[in-house]
C-alpha cells in the first residue's frame, strides 16, 4: 500500500523494511550528496582512479543488495544518464594531446581518461540516487528536504507536484479520449494544430484548479507555512548507518591517496 | 443573555473587480444548531455569498458576523476556525499528501499542540465514518470517501458552521445517502448550497431562496418545494415524479 502514496510518480518507490528503508529520509539525502561529493573528488587521471572508481562500485552495490533493490531496477535508473553517456564517448574524439590507436581509431588519451572519468562519476552518483528514490517515499523525500531547510516554496511545489500529477493526469486523458472519439488522429505534423491548444487549455485548467486549492488553503487558516507535523529526534546510530556509504568511498579515496 | 446566531448577514452587497454585481443586499440570519439550505440557480450569487462567510471577499457594503465576531482583518483566523467551507471538488479540498495530515492541516494552522491535534483528527474521521484511513492518499478514495474526508478537514477545526457547496453532486446514490446519514449525524449548526432539492428537504428544515443577488424566499424547506410558481420563477425544479407531501 506505501508504494502508492504518490500515485505515478511513486512507481519508482520499491515498499521494503530493510535498515536503508527504515532510515530517516534527511540523513539519506545527506549521504547520497556525501557519496557523490567523494566519488567527484577521485582524481580521473591518477593512475589507481580505476581501483578507486571500482572500489566506490562495491560500496554502493552493496547498499543496493542490504536494501533489495535488484540489479534491473538499478539499470533502469540509469537510463537518466543517458545524455551524459554521449557526451563522453565523444570526448577521446575531440579531445586535445598526445592521442593512441584503438581498434584502428585515434583517440586522445587525456580524452578517454576524462570520458571515462564523467561515466564513472556519473553511474556512481546515479545509482546511489536511484537506492535513495527506490527506498523513499516520496512524500519521505519531501520531509527529508525540509529537514535539510530546503526552501519552504520549493517544498510546497514538489509536494503539489506529488499530489496532483494523477488529478493532470486525468484531465490529460479525459482530454484525449475525447478527442480520439471525435475521430482524432495523432501522430502528424498537422495534429499539432490540434495539441497545441489542448495543451494551452490544460495549462488554464491547472491553473483555476490552483486558485481553487489556494481558495481551500485560506479557507482553513493558511498563511503562507505548510505546517509540518512534529519531526523525531535522530539518535547517532542513525546518523553512523546513514554515514558508511560516504565513509566506505572515503577510506577508498584516501587509500588511493596515500599508496597510490 | 441568548447566543449571538451563528451567522448573521446584513445588507450584504458585492461587485466583482470587473464591474458584475453579484450580490445586492443580502440579510441572512442563521440560529446556533440550524440547519439551512440555500437554492438558487446558477449565476445567482451562492458562491459569492459563501465567499464572504470566512473573508475570501470583503464586502461592498454591509456586513457579515459569526457567532457575534464582525468578519473583518484583525479577526480573519479565528473567523476561518469558525466558518468550514467544504467546497464542490473534493480534489480541490484535499492538497496535502495523505488523508491524515490534509485534517490535521487546519488545527497546524491554529497552532494546536500535537497531542490536541491528533485527537482532533481521529475524532473528525470518526464521524465522517473513515477511520483508520490517515495514511492514504487522497487519490486511492472513492469520490464519496474524499468528499467526506473534506467535511472531516473543516469538522477537525470545530466549526461553529459549517457551510457545503453542492454536497451531493457527483455522487452515486449510494455515496449520496451515506453522505447525508453522516451530516444528519453532526451536531452543527449547517449552511448547505444545492440545487438537489430533494437532498435540502431530506438535511434542512429551512431553505433561503437566492436569486439575482437577493434573497427571495426564506421559509420551510417543505412549503417552499409545494409552491411551484416560486421554484419556476427561479428556475428550480424538483425531480420528475417527486412529490413533497408524500415524503
Amino acid at each position: 500500500m506505501g508504494a502508492a502514496h504518490g500515485g505515478a510518480l511513486a512507481a519508482r518507490y520499491l515498499a521494503g523494511t530493510s535498515p536503508v528503508h527504515r532510515l530517516e529520509p534527511h540523513l539519506k539525502v545527506v549521504s547520497v550528496l556525501a557519496f557523490a561529493l567523494v566519488v567527484v573528488a577521485t582524481p580521473v587521471h591518477a593512475p589507481w582512479a580505476p581501483l578507486a572508481y571500482a572500489g566506490h562500485l562495491v560500496a554502493v552495490l552493496s547498499v543496493a543488495a542490504i536494501a533489495g533493490v535488484d540489479p534491473g531496477r538499478l539499470v533502469r535508473g540509469l537510463v537518466v544518464e543517458i545524455p551524459f553517456v554521449g557526451f563522453a564517448l565523444l570526448m577521446p574524439f575531440v579531445a586535445p594531446g598526445p592521442r593512441v590507436e584503438v581498434l584502428g581509431l585515434s583517440l586522445s588519451q587525456s580524452g578517454l581518461a576524462a570520458g571515462g572519468g564523467l561515466l564513472a562519476k556519473a553511474t556512481l552518483s546515479v545509482l546511489a540516487a536511484t537506492i535513495l528514490a527506490a527506498t523513499t517515499e516520496p512524500r519521505e523525500l519531501l520531509r527529508g528536504l525540509e529537514r535539510l531547510r530546503l526552501p519552504q516554496v520549493l517544498v510546497q511545489i514538489l509536494m503539489f507536484m506529488i499530489r496532483y500529477a494523477d488529478v493532470v493526469g486525468g484531465e490529460l486523458h479525459r482530454m484525449r479520449v475525447a478527442r480520439e472519439s471525435r475521430g482524432f488522429r495523432g501522430g502528424r505534423v498537422s495534429a499539432l494544430r490540434v495539441l497545441g491548444p489542448a495543451t494551452g487549455s490544460l495549462f488554464v485548467r491547472c491553473f483555476e484548479r490552483g486558485e481553487r486549492v489556494h481558495l481551500a488553503m485560506l479557507s482553513r487558516g493558511y498563511t503562507g507555512r505548510l505546517p509540518a507535523g512534529p519531526a523525531a529526534a535522530v539518535g547517532g546510530r542513525s546518523w553512523a548507518v546513514a554515514l558508511a556509504l560516504p565513509a566506505v568511498a572515503g577510506v577508498v579515496l584516501l587509500s588511493g591517496f596515500v599508496l597510490g | 443573555m441568548t447566543a449571538p446566531p451563528s451567522l448573521l448577514v446584513e445588507d450584504l452587497a458585492y461587485a466583482y473587480p470587473d464591474g458584475h454585481q453579484a450580490l445586492y443586499g443580502v440579510d441572512l440570519r442563521i440560529e446556533r444548531g440550524e440547519r439551512v439550505a440555500l437554492l438558487g440557480p446558477n449565476g445567482a450569487g451562492k458562491t459569492t455569498l459563501v465567499l464572504h462567510l470566512n473573508g475570501i471577499l470583503r464586502a461592498g457594503r454591509g456586513r457579515v458576523t459569526v457567532g457575534g465576531l464582525p468578519v473583518d482583518k484583525p479577526a480573519l483566523q479565528e473567523i476561518r476556525r469558525r466558518v468550514g467551507i467544504v467546497f464542490q471538488d473534493p480534489d480541490d479540498q484535499l492538497f496535502m499528501p495523505t488523508v491524515g495530515e490534509d485534517v490535521a492541516f487546519g488545527p497546524r494552522n491554529l497552532g494546536l499542540p500535537e497531542a490536541e491535534i491528533a485527537a482532533r483528527v481521529a475524532e473528525a474521521l470518526e464521524q465522517v465514518g473513515m477511520s483508520g484511513y490517515e495514511n492514504r492518499p487522497p487519490h486511492h478514495l472513492s469520490f464519496g470517501q474524499r468528499r467526506r474526508v473534506a467535511v472531516a478537514t473543516v469538522l477537525s477545526m470545530h466549526p461553529e458552521i459549517l457551510v457545503l457547496d453542492e454536497p451531493s453532486s457527483n455522487l452515486d446514490p449510494a455515496g449520496r445517502r451515506e453522505l447525508a446519514e453522516v451530516l444528519q449525524a453532526l451536531p452543527v449548526t449547517l449552511l448547505m448550497v444545492t440545487h438537489d432539492l430533494p437532498y435540502a428537504l431530506q438535511l434542512c428544515p429551512r431553505s433561503v431562496i437566492l436569486d439575482e443577488g437577493v434573497v427571495v424566499a426564506d421559509g420551510a424547506t417543505r412549503e417552499l418545494l409545494a409552491n411551484p410558481d416560486l421554484l419556476s420563477r427561479h428556475r428550480l425544479e424538483l425531480p420528475y415524479g417527486f412529490d413533497v407531501s408524500r415524503t
